[in-house]
C-alpha cells in the first residue's frame, strides 16, 4: 500500500516537471499563431489564432527577408557540415586509434585551446576575416563558413570517443593480412562508423542555425547575409519587437522543427558517445 | 613500451640537435638550403619542395615580414594628417598608420617565421633521418616510397595537417593576436583606438587592484562567476542525475514518454528558448501574466526576476537547470545502464537498501565515469554566454559600473569590448578567465585520476 503511494506520487511529480519543461516550449507554439501583435499579451493563451505571423515571413521583405536567410544559412551549413565532418572524424580517428610521439601534446594543446573563452577572439577573427578579404559581399559565406569548419578540429571528443570503443583487435587482424593504415582506416573503420559520422554530420548542419553571435560580428550590417539565427535575434530589437514578436515566434517554430528531428534522431549517438568519450 | 625505449638506446635519437652535432656536412647544410640533404643522396622531388618552399618564405620576409615585425615593436605612430595640396589647392587627408592592422600583420608574421623554423628542423631531420639510414644499409626511400609512408606510418600527418592549420588559422591566431591586445592601451579611454602603444603590464594591475573602479568590479564579477558555475554545475548534475535515476526506476510506466518531454527541449536552438524564457519572465510577461490570473500575486503585482539582484541570479541559475538537466538526463542515462548488474545484485543480498546503494555504488560510479564531464561542464558554465546574455543581460546594474549584478566574466568581456570599446581590459579579462579555468581543471584532472586509464576498458 505505501510502496503504491510513493511510485503515484513520483509519477505525479515526473508529470509536474515535464510540464514545467514544456511551458516555454507550448508558449512560443501558441505566440506565433497568435492575432494579437506585440511581445505582450493580457492572456497566457492568445485570444484569437491566424496563421499571418507565418505568412508575414514568406511575403513581407520590408525589413527582414526570412527566405534569404534560410537560403544563406542552409548554403553555410551545407559546406560546414562536409568540411567539419572530415576534420573532426580525421582528428577524432587519429587521436584514438593511432599512436604518434607528439599525440599527448596535441591533446592537451586541443584542451588548452577550448578553455579559452570563445568569442574573446570574435573580433580578432573579424578582422582575420577582414585582412583575407572576406568581409564583403559573397565572400562573407566563405568567411563563415571557414570560421566555423576551421574551429572544428579542437571538438573531436564525442566522436574519438566512438572510435575507442571499436575493438583494436580488428586493427591488429588487418594489419597481419597485410593492410596499410589507410586501408584500415577507409575500409574497416569508417563502414562501422556511419553512425558517429551521421551523428557529426547532423550536429555541424544544425551548427549555424544555432550561432548568432559569430555570424552578427561578421556580418555587421550587411542584411544581404544574415543567417536565420542573426535575423531572428534582430527581430527582438526595441524597433521591431512590436511588429515582428509573433513572426519571431514563428520562425524559430520553423527552424526548430527540422533541428529538433535531427537531434531526435541523432541523440542515440550522442548518449554513446558520451558514455564512451568520458573513457578519454 | 619498455621494449621500444631499449630499441631507440641504441642509435642516436633522430633530432634536429643531434642532426647538427653529428650529422655530415650535406645534412648540416641543409640548415641553411633546405633539402640539400636529400639532394645529396638523390631524393630530388622531395629536395625541391623543401628548397621552393624555403624560397617562397624567405621571399615574403624579405619583400614584407621583416618591415611587418619592425613596425611592430612601436605599433606605429603616424596620425591621420591633413596635407594642403598645391596643384589642386584642397586639405587632402594622408592616411595614418593603424596600430590594429600593423599588430595583426606582425602576428601573422611571427606565425611565419615559426614556419620557417619547423621547416628548417624538419629538413635537417629528413637528412639525417636519411643519413642514418645509409649507415645501417638501409635502402633510401624514394619518392614513392615518402607518398606510401604518409598513408601508413605517418598516416597521421595526412589526417592532422589541414585540421591543424584551420585551428591555427581561426583559432589559435586569434587568440594571440587578442592576449596581445592586453598588453596595450587599445581602448575608447584617451582615445586610442586607431594609435594605441605596448604598455607592459598595466592593465592587469589595473584589474587586480582592489582600490581602482576596475579592480572593484572585477572582484565582484569573478566571485560570482565561480559562485555561478559551482551552482550551475552541480545543481545540474544533481537533478539530471536524480532524474535519470527516477525515470530508470523500474516502478514507472511509460518511461519513454517522460524522457522525450525533457529531450524535446533541447532540440529547440538554446538562443531561441532563452530569448523565450527572457520575454516571458518580463515584469509584464506570461509568467508574471499567469500568476496573476491564477490570483497568487496581485493584479498590478510582478515577481522582480530580473530587478532584483538576488532574485536575478537565483533566476538565472534555474533558467540553467532549464536548459542542462535534459543534457545530464541524456548522459547519465547512458551511464547508468553500463553500471554492472552485479553491483546491484549483491548489494540486495547484503540488505543494502536503496540510499546506501546509492551512495556505495551509485555515486562513485558515477563520478569516477563523469568527472571528465563535469570539467567541460564547468568550463562551459564559466563561459557561459547565452545564458546569461539573452536572458538577464547581467542587469541589474549599479550606477556608474560596467558589469550588473549577473554578469559573468565572459558576458563583462562582451560588454567591455563590444559596447564600450575596452579593448585592452576585456582582452585581460579574456586571460584572467582562462586562468581561472586553467587552475581549477588542473587540479579537478589530477585529483580525478580517471585520465591516467585511457585504454583500460578496451
Amino acid at each position: 500500500m505505501k510502496k503504491k503511494v510513493v511510485v503515484s506520487f513520483a509519477h505525479v511529480f515526473l508529470a509536474i516537471l515535464a510540464f514545467i519543461w514544456l511551458i516555454p516550449v507550448a508558449w512560443v507554439i501558441l505566440t506565433s499563431f497568435r492575432g494579437t501583435k506585440g511581445s505582450y499579451s493580457a492572456t497566457f493563451f492568445p485570444s484569437s489564432y491566424t496563421l499571418d505571423n507565418y505568412i508575414k515571413l514568406f511575403t513581407d521583405f520590408s525589413v527582414f527577408n526570412y527566405p534569404k536567410m534560410l537560403l544563406n544559412t542552409f548554403i553555410v551549413a551545407s559546406a560546414n557540415c562536409i568540411i567539419s565532418t572530415f576534420f573532426v572524424t580525421s582528428v577524432a580517428y587519429t587521436m584514438s586509434r593511432l599512436r604518434f610521439h607528439s599525440r599527448k601534446k596535441f591533446m592537451h594543446m586541443a584542451m588548452i585551446i577550448r578553455l579559452f573563452p570563445g568569442f574573446m577572439s570574435m573580433i580578432a577573427v573579424y578582422y582575420i576575416a577582414k585582412m583575407l578579404g572576406w568581409t564583403g559581399g559573397p565572400m562573407l559565406r566563405v568567411a563563415m563558413i571557414a570560421v566555423y569548419a576551421g574551429s572544428a578540429g579542437c571538438d573531436y571528443f564525442i566522436a574519438k570517443g566512438f572510435f575507442d570503443t571499436i575493438p583494436i583487435a580488428l586493427d591488429e587482424a588487418a594489419l597481419l593480412d597485410g593492410a596499410n593504415k589507410w586501408h584500415i582506416l577507409t575500409k574497416i573503420i569508417m563502414p562501422l562508423s556511419r553512425p558517429i559520422i551521421v551523428y557529426t554530420l547532423l550536429t555541424s548542419f544544425a551548427g549555424p542555425f544555432k550561432d548568432f553571435m559569430l555570424a552578427k560580428v561578421l556580418c555587421g550590417t550587411n542584411q544581404d547575409y544574415y543567417t536565420v539565427a542573426v535575423g531572428l535575434y534582430q527581430m527582438l530589437e526595441i524597433e521591431y519587437i512590436d511588429q515582428w514578436f509573433c513572426s519571431f515566434a514563428a520562425g524559430a517554430v520553423i527552424i526548430s522543427i527540422p533541428i529538433a528531428i535531427l537531434f531526435l534522431y541523432t541523440q542515440k549517438y550522442y548518449v554513446d558517445g558520451i558514455s564512451g568519450a568520458v573513457k578519454g | 613500451m619498455g621494449k621500444k625505449n631499449k630499441d631507440i638506446s641504441m642509435k642516436p635519437k633522430c633530432t634536429a640537435v643531434n642532426a647538427l652535432r653529428y650529422g655530415s656536412l650535406a645534412v648540416r647544410l641543409s640548415a641553411a638550403i633546405f633539402g640539400f640533404g636529400c639532394f645529396a643522396k638523390s631524393q630530388i622531388i622531395k629536395g625541391l619542395f623543401y628548397l621552393l618552399a624555403e624560397a617562397f618564405l624567405i621571399f615574403y620576409l624579405i619583400q614584407s615580414g621583416a618591415a611587418n615585425i619592425a613596425r611592430m615593436i612601436t605599433l606605429g605612430d603616424q596620425a591621420q594628417q591633413k596635407v594642403w595640396n598645391e596643384a589642386k589647392n584642397i586639405y587632402e587627408y594622408v592616411d595614418g598608420d593603424r596600430s590594429l592592422i600593423i599588430l595583426l600583420y606582425g602576428i601573422v608574421t611571427l606565425f611565419i617565421v615559426v614556419l620557417f623554423f619547423c621547416l628548417l628542423v624538419s629538413s635537417l631531420k629528413s637528412a639525417y633521418k636519411v643519413q642514418l639510414f645509409v649507415k645501417e644499409g638501409k635502402p633510401v626511400p624514394s619518392f614513392t616510397d615518402e607518398i606510401k609512408a604518409l598513408l601508413d606510418k605517418k598516416l597521421h600527418i595526412s589526417l592532422l595537417t589541414l585540421p591543424t592549420a584551420g585551428v591555427l588559422m581561426f583559432t589559435v591566431l586569434p587568440l594571440v593576436f587578442m592576449i596581445s591586445m592586453a598588453f596595450t592601451d587599445y581602448s575608447k579611454e584617451g582615445n586610442k583606438l586607431v594609435l594605441f602603444d605596448w604598455v607592459g603590464l598595466i592593465n592587469f594591475k589595473k584589474i587586480l587592484d582592489l582600490g581602482g573602479s576596475l579592480g572593484q568590479t572585477f572582484w565582484p564579477v569573478l566571485g560570482w562567476t565561480l559562485i555561478w558555475a559551482i551552482a550551475a554545475t552541480f545543481t545540474n548534475y544533481f537533478l539530471g542525475m536524480f532524474l535519470a535515476l527516477l525515470i530508470n526506476w523500474k516502478e514507472i510506466r511509460i518511461k519513454k514518454f517522460w524522457r522525450f518531454c525533457f529531450v524535446l527541449t533541447v532540440a529547440i536552438p538554446h538562443f531561441v528558448t532563452l530569448l523565450i524564457i527572457q520575454q516571458m519572465l518580463q515584469p509584464e510577461g506570461a509568467v508574471n501574466i499567469l500568476l496573476r490570473n491564477m490570483g497568487i500575486i496581485g493584479a498590478k503585482a510582478s515577481l522582480p526576476f530580473f530587478t532584483d539582484a538576488l532574485w536575478a541570479r537565483i533566476t538565472v541559475i534555474i533558467i540553467n537547470l532549464w536548459v542542462g538537466v535534459p543534457y545530464t538526463l541524456l548522459q547519465t542515462t547512458g551511464i547508468l545502464n553500463n553500471i554492472p548488474q552485479e553491483l546491484y545484485d549483491s548489494a540486495k543480498v547484503d540488505g543494502a537498501g536503496p540510499i546506501i546503494t546509492f551512495r556505495k555504488i551509485t555515486l562513485p560510479y558515477m563520478l569516477f565515469i563523469t568527472t571528465p564531464y563535469l570539467i567541460t561542464a564547468f568550463a562551459g558554465n564559466i563561459n557561459n554566454f547565452n545564458v546569461i546574455f539573452l536572458t538577464s543581460q547581467g542587469y541589474p546594474r549599479d550606477v556608474g559600473s560596467t558589469a550588473g549584478k549577473t554578469d559573468l566574466l565572459i558576458t563583462w568581456l562582451y560588454k567591455l569590448t563590444i559596447e564600450n570599446q575596452y579593448f585592452n581590459v576585456g582582452a585581460v579579462i579574456g586571460i584572467m578567465t582562462f586562468i581561472t579555468l586553467a587552475i581549477i581543471s588542473l587540479v579537478t584532472f589530477r585529483y580525478s585520476g580517471s585520465n591516467k586509464n585511457e585504454e583500460e576498458f578496451r
